[in-house]
């Protein structure tokens, strides 16, 4: 009793802000305009079901690059001096005291047409679009989230000890064999975290792009952004699959992780 | 030759190592010979722990060459060594259970299947851990790791296996067990050991041969008996067991001068009325009636140990630790008697029995009639006398005039304590600043391997003005 009662504020603060809201968009997926219970909004949510897709593989794709890109940085990060560990966790955290939009705007001035990267381009005779595809669409997740990637495997990677990777080479194992058997293995808490925080809001996530995909329907979230205000129902439904569909992936990337665990 | 080549697996050729400015290893040469159970043994921050890790290729030398089994392998990783180690830690992978951590090295040469588990079963049951294959290591209770650690070195059936410390985290009756079990397993695997430890009767009890270590330098590399009870110097004599160290004088080949007495030794070629150290072990020290020995003192404390009676003598001024299955009551006047062969001569580890500098003045006080001096960036004031800057001073300080600043604030700061020894009547401190050695007496244990700052006594110098040479 003792312990739940400093918990009461929390819970309030939960049901409030988390439970009621979730409520409200479950009403308001399971009916229509005149409140009586319906599953028109499920039927054309489902008519978004392309966006949907394709807001899931673009996060998966950011995601994955955020991946390969954040996890040797992590690891050379974690094997540096504490100070130059400190410096380039300062490094990392610069972008992110910029406000979010500023940055994307940066991202539109940089690439567009006749911009700097643009220009230089067609002075070796390349002329391509840079902005307003899926791929400038990706930059900007992959730019927007790489720190919430690289920090968590960080972090845990400058938990493995040193020795252990000392005792691999020991033992025989090459820089490879090392990385594969013993840091690898270790880190795949990291990994599981990182994939988490990257995955949940590239895949959710509005305006990056609205402004470098040049068009408000490539991401569901966009779409969401969009048509809520004049159609709360299909905006709800379209929510509550994200939500799920979120869910479902992280019971699944959970799983994963839990059975390392249980190797171990 | 040809036969020392083969007989020696491991060789360090004048080996240096610096971090940071401060000298690790200060050029070291140690041969290790094949199958030997060795121990290097020393202080922490001795630089035994550097020396195990330039042999496993952990770390590569400022300088020197290292060579193994008679061929250089500098530069070349761990992983391409036929050498396993120990570490001090342990660090066994805590993802693996017992047998994947033992099967770790086999599996990155990827033996086959049926050979892992038939050597991790046989390793198993050297190291006494039978059926143990399926646990979690994060598990196992301090020593059962230990033994892990040691099959998962052994399995790879290195040349050489190196141990950092590998008892150190263990109580005091299982690590007895565990000297035990190691030395079995040295004898059972036929494998050459080089054990790192500061404790020197783990040393004295597990190995072939003793390399005593301490700042970077080897002192000595002998047999345990040897080390025990011909210590090359003060720092081993006291380093290993319990020693009585005294300062004496050398009168002679054979005849030395302890506490103003002539006593006969057996050792030669020190010089005529040369200071040294002499060491004599506290069961080597016999009791007799004050009328037959030349040494008499009076017994201040009896303790009683067990197997004998450890007493404290004063014998001017002096305080002797002897060891005797008999008692003599506190208060009665005992005669020390010490056979030739028991009194071990070595020569003083400081060169000279008085420390001495040239500084400079820079500034010269003359209405407080001292002046301002720098040495070794260090700038501190003289008072008493008077010279103009720029004259060169010669100071002579004795022992006595040196003292660690209490306020924090000495005349030379960041000394580093090279050795503390007992001498009877106080301790005699080894320092070492940038540029110089310094001898200084102190009724206090200092800590060694620490950094203080040094403060001088000026009113017990001697101090003259150099002549400039033109």
């Amino acid at each position: 009793m003792r312990l739940r009662r400093p918990s009461i504020p929390y819970i309030i603060w939960m049901v409030v802000f988390t439970l009621v809201p979730i409520v409200l968009i479950l009403f308001y997926a399971l009916t229509d305009r005149s409140g009586s219970f319906s599953v028109e909004a499920f039927t054309k949510a489902v008519g978004y079901s392309d966006v949907f897709l394709r807001s899931i593989w673009i996060a998966f794709i950011s995601t994955l690059i955020c991946l390969v890109i954040a996890y040797p940085m992590g690891y050379i990060m974690s094997r540096q001096k504490r100070s130059v560990q400190n410096f380039l966790t300062m490094i990392i955290m610069i972008p992110m005291w910029m406000n979010f939009l500023l940055r994307i705007y940066a991202w539109v001035t940089l690439l567009q047409n006749r911009g700097p990267i643009d220009t230089m381009l067609s002075i070796f005779g390349i002329h391509t679009q840079l902005i307003g595809n899926q791929g400038a669409v990706i930059l900007g997740m992959v730019y927007e989230y790489l720190p919430f990637m690289i920090l968590p495997l960080y972090t845990v990677m400058s938990k493995i000890d040193t020795r252990l990777i000392e005792a691999a080479g020991d033992l025989g194992a090459n820089k490879f064999g090392v990385m594969r058997k013993v840091v690898f293995p270790l880190s795949i808490p990291g990994i599981i975290s990182g994939i988490t925080m990257v995955f949940v809001p590239t895949a959710s996530t509005f305006l990056v792009a609205q402004y470098l995909g040049g068009t408000n329907d490539i991401m569901i979230g966009d779409v969401i952004d969009k048509i809520f205000w004049s159609d709360h129902n299909t905006g709800s439904a379209i929510a509550l699959i994200l939500m799920v569909a979120i869910l479902i992936f992280l019971v699944i990337l959970n799983f994963f992780g839990d059975e390392e665990a249980i190797a171990a | 030759m040809k036969q020392a080549k083969n007989d020696i697996i491991v060789s360090l050729r004048d080996i240096f190592v610096e971090f940071d400015g401060e000298v690790i290893l200060n050029h070291i040469n140690l041969d290790i010979r094949d199958k030997e159970f060795v121990t290097i043994l020393g202080p922490s921050g001795c630089g035994k722990t550097t020396t195990l890790r330039i042999i496993g290729g952990f770390l590569e030398p400022g300088s020197g060459d290292v060579y193994f089994d008679g061929e250089k392998i500098n530069g070349l990783p761990p992983h391409k060594r036929n050498v396993n180690t120990v570490f001090q830690k342990y660090s066994l992978f805590p993802h693996l259970n017992v047998f994947e951590n033992i099967a770790f090295g086999m599996r990155i040469k990827k033996l086959p299947k049926d050979e892992i588990k038939k050597r991790v079963k046989e390793m198993l049951a050297i190291v006494d851990l039978k059926g143990y294959e399926k646990r979690s290591v994060a598990k196992l209770s301090g020593g059962q790791q230990q033994r892990v650690a040691i099959a998962r070195a052994l399995v790879c059936d290195p040349k050489v296996l190196l141990l950092d410390e590998p008892l150190g985290a263990l109580d005091l009756k299982l690590r007895k067990t565990m000297q035990w079990e190691l030395k079995q397993i040295q004898q059972k695997t036929n494998t050459t050991f080089i054990y790192v430890t500061h404790d020197q009767e783990e040393a004295l009890t597990m190995s072939d041969t003793v390399v005593v270590m301490n700042n970077g330098i080897i002192e000595q590399i002998g047999s345990p008996t040897d080390v025990y009870n011909e210590p090359v110097n003060a720092f081993v004599a006291d380093f290993i067991g319990e020693a009585n160290i005294i300062n004496a004088v050398m009168i002679d080949d054979c005849r030395v001068r302890v506490l103003g007495e002539e006593l006969e030794c057996v050792d030669k070629g020190f010089g005529q009325n040369t200071p040294v150290d002499i060491v004599i072990r506290p069961e080597d020290i016999e009791v007799v009636p004050p009328e037959q020995a030349k040494l008499v003192g009076e017994v201040k404390d009896v303790v009683f140990k067990g197997v004998h009676y450890e007493m404290t003598v004063m014998c001017k001024n002096c305080e002797w630790i002897i060891h005797s299955t008999e008692c003599s009551p506190v208060g009665s006047k005992i005669g020390m008697k010490i056979i030739p062969f028991n009194i071990q001569i070595m020569n003083k580890m400081f060169p000279h029995p008085y420390n001495q500098f040239v500084c400079e003045v820079v500034y010269a006080d003359e209405e407080n009639n001292s002046v301002t001096v720098t040495l070794e960036d260090s700038k501190f004031d003289i008072e008493g006398f008077c010279y103009p800057a720029g004259t060169k001073l010669k100071v002579t300080l004795p022992p006595q005039a040196l003292s660690i600043a209490g306020d924090g604030v000495g005349d030379i700061d960041d000394v580093y304590i090279e050795s503390v020894i007992f001498k009877g009547e106080h301790n005699e401190i080894i320092l070492e600043s940038d540029e110089q050695k310094w001898i200084m007496h102190s009724d206090v244990d200092e800590q060694v391997a620490t950094y203080v700052p040094l403060k001088f006594d000026f009113s017990k110098a001697h101090i003259e003005p150099v002549e400039e040479e033109s």
